[in-house]
C-alpha cells in the first residue's frame, strides 16, 4: 500500500499538481525567513578583514568554547539518544497509570522558557541543592561546572529523539516482531535485527536535532554554568560578550562558524538518510532491515 | 492503526527488561523533569494561592499573556501554511537539491536563539540593511511586534514541516494519484486525500510549534526592547519578575507554560479518540 | 475547511494586533520613553508616579513614562539598533559614550546636567553572611584561603565593571605597583566560583543558592538584600577604599526631536535633582547628591574612601581599552587562570 514508485526519469513530467505553487510557498518563505536573514549574518561577519575573521575564530578562548559547545552538545544528545529511546519504548509498548501525564511531560522542555528550565535545574543542581547535594557526596560539581552545561542540555533535548521515535515505533508493524519469534529469534535478537535497524532513521534524526539545538543554547546555560572564561564558557556565550562591546562584526563571524558546523552535521544526516534509503527502499515504516 | 500492544505475546518483553526499563525511564524522567518542575510549582506556591493568583491577574502579567497569545495565534498559522507547502513540494515530487533545501528548513534549529534575535536587529535594526528605509517610512519591526512575531517565525520554523515530511512520505504517492485519475483536482487530492492521511502529524506539528513559541525566550529577548506592559511576552515577564526578585511571582507565571504542556496533552487526547472514532464508524 | 478557519482567523488576529499596536497616547497626553538598567525598576516606578503628577501641575498634560529594563550594555544596544528611547539611564557613562557615537546624542551629553549628569551615584560594598563567619573586613581578606567571592563577568555586566575597577584601584594604591595590582586581582578571581551574566543575577546565586562567602555589589543592591529580601542572614561591610559609582542619565536627542518630547524628557531629568526626587532616590538605596537629603539618610550612607573613574583610570574609554576589551587585562588574567589549571 505504501509503496513509493522509483523517480521518474523524465523530469518535466509531473503526474500531481501544484508543484508551482508549493514550492513557490517554500522557497519564498524559505528566503524571507531563512536565507535572507542569514545572508545579513555573512555579510555583517565579512566586514571583518581576513586577518581579524581568522583570529576571531581561532582565539584561544573560542578554541576552548567550541570544545565546550560541541562536546557538551555530543554528551548530551548521546544520552538523549539512549535514554529518549528507553522513554519512547515505554511509552508506546507498556500501559501503567499516569502514562498520559508523562507524555506530556516530554514536551514540557520546550514550552518551558529556557531561562526558567535554567534556573530550576541550578536551584536543583547547585551545591545546595537536593540532587546538587547528592551529587557532592559523590565528589561531583552539578551546576557552576562543566557538568552542569550537559545537564541544561540534557534537559532541552529530551523531547527531540523521543519524538522522532514515538511514531515510528507506533507504526512498526507488530507482523514483523511475530515472525521474527516464530522463527527463533529472541527478544535481544529481535531488538537488535529487527526493531533498531526500523528505528535508526528516527533515532539518527533525534539526535542531530538535539545536537543542533544543544549547540546554540543560552538562556539555560548561562545560569547553570558558571559562565568562566575558557573553563565552562560556551559559544553563545562568547557571542554575547562581543555584543556587549558592540563588536558586531567579531559575534557575526563566531556565529558563521557555527552556522557552517551545524549545516554540515545536518546536511551530512541528510545525505546518509538518502544513502541508506537508496540501499534498503522504504525500510520505514514497514521495519523491514537491509 | 496503532496495534495494542499487551495483546500480542510475541511483542511483549521479559518481565525483568521491563522492570529495568521502566526504571531507567522513570529515573530520567524524575532527575530531569519532574525535579526541575517541583522546583517551579513549590517555588509558585510559597506564597499561598492568594500571592498566586495575585501575580497572574498583575495588569503586566495580563499583556504579556496577551501579547504571547497575539505572537503565537500569528506565527503559528504561517509556519502550518508553510510547513503543508513544503511537505507537499518535497514528499510529492521530484527536483534536484533537494538534501539542500531540507537541510536549510532544519538550519533554524541549530541557530542559537541569541544570533536568531540578532539577525532580525541585523536586517531591520537602525544600523541594518533595511534600517534607513523602514525609519524613512517610519515603520517599526524590531522593538515592537513584527519584530517579535519574526523571530518566533525564525526560531519555530521547522517544527511543522519536519512532523509533516516523514508523514507524508510514508504515505507514498499512490493515494494522491489514484484521486487525479478519478478525476479530482489538485486541491481536492489535498483536502480529502493528503490532508486526512497525515492529520496526526499536522497536529502535533502545531503542538510542538506552539509549545517553542510560547515559551521562546532568547530570541525574543533580543527583539523585543522589553518595554514594560507592550513589548514584554511571558518569558520576558518571568525574567523580569525574577530580577526584581519576585521569584514567588516568577515562578507563578512559568507555571501556566507548564500548563501549555499539559493542554497540547489534553488536546491530542481528543483528537486520537475522534480519529479512533472515525476509523470504527 | 481547514483554510477557511485558518484564514479567517489570521484576519482576527491581524485586526486585534493592529488594535493592541495603536496603544499611542490619545488627546493631549504625552508618553515618554526610559531606558534603564536592571536595578532601578523600583527607583524609577516611584519617580515615574512623582514625576507625573508634577508634570501634570505644571502642563496640565497626563504623561505616561514607559520603561525598559535590561542589562546596561544590552539596553544601550537596543536604543543603538532602534529602540526609541527618550531619555537612557544607564549604568556607566561607557555605554551612553557609545551611542553619542553613533551620532544619537551630542558628545558632551555629560555637561549638560549638573554632577556629570549623574543624579545619584552608589559604590562597590562586600555583602557577606550574617555574623561574617570568614571576618572578612577589607579587600585583603577577599584572597585569604577558602573565601569564595561572586562577582559577575564584567565582559557581560556594567556593575562587575564597577568591582573589578574597585578592586584594581585599591591594589594600585595600597600595593603601589601595577604587577601587583595584577597579580592581586588575578589572585582575586581565583576566589571566584561563579561569573553570572548580570549583577542580579549574581545576587540571586549569593542569596538564593547561597554559593559563596562575599558578594562585590553595587551598595543599592547589597541594602535591597539586606532590608528586603532577608532581613537577618546577611551583613554589609564596607571596604577601606572603594569606588565612585555614577550611573549617568541622558536625552537621546535624535529620539526626542522626532517625537516632540524634549522638552518633557528634559524636565524629567532635571526632576530627578529636586528634593523631592532626591529624597525617593535615597528611599531606593541610591546614595543622593542632595547634600541634605544625604545627610538625612548618613546613618545608610557611611563615609568611604571612593576612586573617581575619570580621575584615577582616566575616563570609562581608557578604563574599558585597559581592562575590558578583547585580550585587556581580564581577559589575560583569565587566559592564565586556565593555563594553570
Amino acid at each position: 500500500m505504501s509503496r513509493s514508485e522509483p523517480a521518474p526519469k523524465r523530469r518535466h513530467y509531473r503526474p500531481i499538481p501544484g508543484f508551482s505553487l508549493s514550492m513557490g510557498v517554500t522557497l519564498f518563505w524559505v528566503g524571507l525567513m531563512v536565507v535572507l536573514p542569514l545572508a545579513a549574518l555573512v555579510l555583517m561577519s565579512a566586514r571583518l578583514d581576513a586577518a581579524t575573521f581568522w583570529a576571531t575564530i581561532t582565539d584561544d578562548r573560542a578554541l576552548a568554547a567550541y570544545g565546550l559547545s560541541f562536546g557538551a552538545a555530543f554528551i548530551a544528545a548521546s544520552v538523549n539518544l539512549v535514554l529518549g529511546l528507553v522513554l519512547a519504548w515505554v511509552l508506546v509498548r507498556y500501559r501503567f497509570p499516569g502514562r498520559g501525564v508523562v507524555d506530556a511531560l516530554v514536551d514540557l522542555p520546550l514550552a518551558l522558557p529556557t531561562a526558567v528550565a535554567g534556573i530550576a535545574l541550578t536551584a536543583a543542581f547547585s551545591p545546595k541543592g537536593p540532587l546538587g547535594a547528592f551529587l557532592a557526596d559523590l565528589g561531583l560539581k552539578g551546576a557552576y561546572s562543566r557538568l552542569g552545561v550537559v545537564i541544561a542540555l540534557v534537559f532541552i533535548g529530551i523531547p527531540f529523539v523521543v519524538r522522532a521515535v514515538q511514531p515510528v515505533l507506533k507504526d512498526l508493524q507488530p507482523e514483523l516482531e511475530e515472525a521474527a519469534a516464530t522463527l527463533g529469534a529472541t527478544r535481544r535478537q529481535t531488538f537488535l535485527r529487527v526493531i533498531l535497524p526500523a528505528l535508526r532513521p528516527a533515532l539518527l534524526t533525534g539526535f542531530a536535532l538535539a545536537f543542533a539545538r544543544g549547540l546554540g543554547e543560552y538562556g539555560s546555560v548561562v545560569f547553570i554554568s558558571g559562565n568562566l572564561p575558557g573553563k565552562t564558557e560556551v559559544v553563545p556565550l562568547l557571542i554575547m560578550t562581543k555584543l556587549e562591546q558592540y563588536e558586531y562584526s567579531q559575534a557575526a563571524a563566531l556565529a558563521v562558524v557555527m552556522l557552517v558546523a551545524s549545516f554540515l552535521i545536518l546536511f551530512a544526516l541528510n545525505r546518509l538518510e538518502k544513502q541508506r534509503k537508496k540501499a534498503a527502499p522504504r525500510a520505514v515504516p514497514a521495519g523491514v532491515p537491509a | 492503526m496503532s496495534a495494542p500492544a499487551p495483546r500480542r505475546p510475541a511483542l511483549a518483553d521479559p518481565i525483568a527488561a521491563k522492570a529495568t526499563l521502566m526504571v531507567v525511564a522513570f529515573g530520567f524522567l524524575s532527575l530531569f523533569l519532574l525535579v526541575p518542575l517541583g522546583i517551579v510549582f513549590i517555588s509558585a506556591f510559597k506564597g499561598g494561592f492568594s500571592t498566586y493568583l495575585a501575580a497572574l491577574t498583575d495588569p503586566d502579567a495580563g499583556a504579556a499573556i496577551r501579547l504571547t497569545l497575539l505572537v503565537t495565534l500569528i506565527a503559528v498559522p504561517l509556519n502550518v501554511v508553510f510547513g503543508l507547502a513544503a511537505a507537499w513540494a518535497l514528499t510529492k515530487h521530484d527536483f534536484r537539491g533537494k538534501g539542500l533545501l531540507l537541510a536549510v528548513i532544519d538550519l533554524p534549529f541549530a541557530v542559537s536563539p541569541v544570533i536568531s534575535g540578532m539577525l532580525f536587529v541585523l536586517l531591520f535594526g537602525a544600523a541594518g540593511l533595511f534600517g534607513t528605509a523602514l525609519a524613512d517610512a517610519d515603520i517599526k519591526i524590531v522593538f515592537a511586534l513584527p519584530g517579535i512575531v519574526m523571530a518566533t517565525v525564525f526560531v519555530t520554523f521547522p517544527y511543522v514541516a519536519r512532523e509533516l515530511l516523514p508523514a507524508m512520505a510514508a504515505k507514498g504517492r499512490d493515494q494522491e494519484l489514484a484521486a487525479l485519475t478519478l478525476g479530482a483536482t489538485g486541491m481536492q487530492t489535498f483536502r480529502k486525500v493528503t490532508l486526512p492521511n497525515v492529520r496526526y502529524a499536522l497536529f502535533h506539528g502545531v503542538v510542538l510549534c506552539t509549545a517553542r513559541a510560547v515559551g521562546e525566550f532568547g530570541a525574543v529577548s533580543v527583539v523585543s526592547g522589553h518595554i514594560r506592559g507592550e513589548t514584554n511576552t511571558i518569558p520576558l515577564h518571568i525574567e523580569i519578575l525574577y530580577n526584581e526578585y519576585q521569584f514567588t511571582s516568577a515562578f507563578a507565571v512559568a507555571t501556566l507554560l507548564v500548563l501549555v504542556a499539559f493542554v497540547t496533552l489534553i488536546a491530542k487526547k481528543l483528537l486520537l479518540r475522534t480519529e479512533s472514532q472515525g476509523a470504527t464508524a | 475547511m481547514l483554510m477557511r478557519s485558518l484564514a479567517s482567523t489570521l484576519v482576527a488576529l491581524a485586526s486585534l494586533g493592529l488594535g493592541a499596536c495603536s496603544s499611542k497616547p490619545a488627546d493631549g497626553s504625552v508618553s515618554i520613553l526610559n531606558v534603564s538598567y536592571d536595578p532601578t525598576r523600583e527607583l524609577y516606578d516611584a519617580v515615574n508616579k512623582s514625576f507625573a503628577t508634577a508634570w501634570k501641575a505644571k502642563s496640565g498634560k497626563d504623561l505616561e513614562v514607559r520603561q525598559s529594563h535590561g542589562g546596561s550594555g544590552k539596553q544601550a544596544r537596543a536604543v543603538l539598533d532602534g529602540l526609541e528611547a527618550d531619555v537612557v539611564t544607564l549604568a556607566l557613562a561607557y555605554d551612553i559614550d557609545a551611542l553619542a557615537e553613533k551620532g544619537l546624542l551630542a558628545k558632551d551629553w555629560a555637561g549638560r546636567l549638573p554632577n556629570r549628569s549623574a543624579p545619584y551615584t552608589s559604590t562597590i560594598v562586600f555583602l557577606v553572611r550574617k555574623g561574617n563567619p570568614k571576618g572578612i573586613k577589607d579587600w585583603p581578606d577577599l584572597i585569604k584561603d577558602g573565601v569564595e567571592v561572586i562577582t559577575p563577568n564584567p565582559k557581560t555586566s556594567g556593575g562587575a565593571r564597577w568591582n573589578h575597577l574597585a578592586a584594581w584601584g585599591w591594589a594600585l594604591r595600597t600595593l603601589g605597583s601595577e604587577d601587583k595590582a595584577r597579580e592581586y586581582v588575578a589572585a582575586l578571581y581565583q576566589h571566584v566560583p561563579v561569573l553570572d551574566s548580570g549583577a542580579r543575577g549574581s545576587t540571586t546565586t549569593f542569596v538564593e543558592r547561597q554559593i559563596g562567602d562575599v558578594l562585590l555589589a553595587w551598595e543599592n543592591e547589597a541594602l535591597l538584600a539586606t532590608k528586603n529580601l532577608d532581613k537577618n542572614a546577611f551583613e554589609i561591610v564596607i571596604p577601606s577604599v572603594s569606588i565612585l559609582a555614577e550611573p549617568p542619565v541622558a536625552i537621546v536627542d535624535k529620539n526626542v526631536d522626532k517625537h516632540g518630547t524634549r522638552e518633557v524628557a528634559q524636565a524629567y531629568l532635571e526632576f530627578l535633582a529636586t528634593p523631592e526626587a532626591q529624597e525617593i532616590i535615597a528611599t531606593h538605596h541610591f546614595r543622593p547628591r542632595n547634600p541634605e537629603v544625604l545627610a538625612k539618610h548618613a546613618a545608610e550612607f557611611p563615609k568611604v574612601e571612593l576612586l573617581e573613574v575619570d580621575k584615577d583610570f582616566g575616563g570609562w574609554a581608557a578604563a574599558h581599552a585597559k581592562h575590558f576589551a578583547d585580550g585587556a587585562e581580564f581577559d589575560k588574567i583569565w587566559s592564565k587562570k586556565a593555563e594553570t589549571k
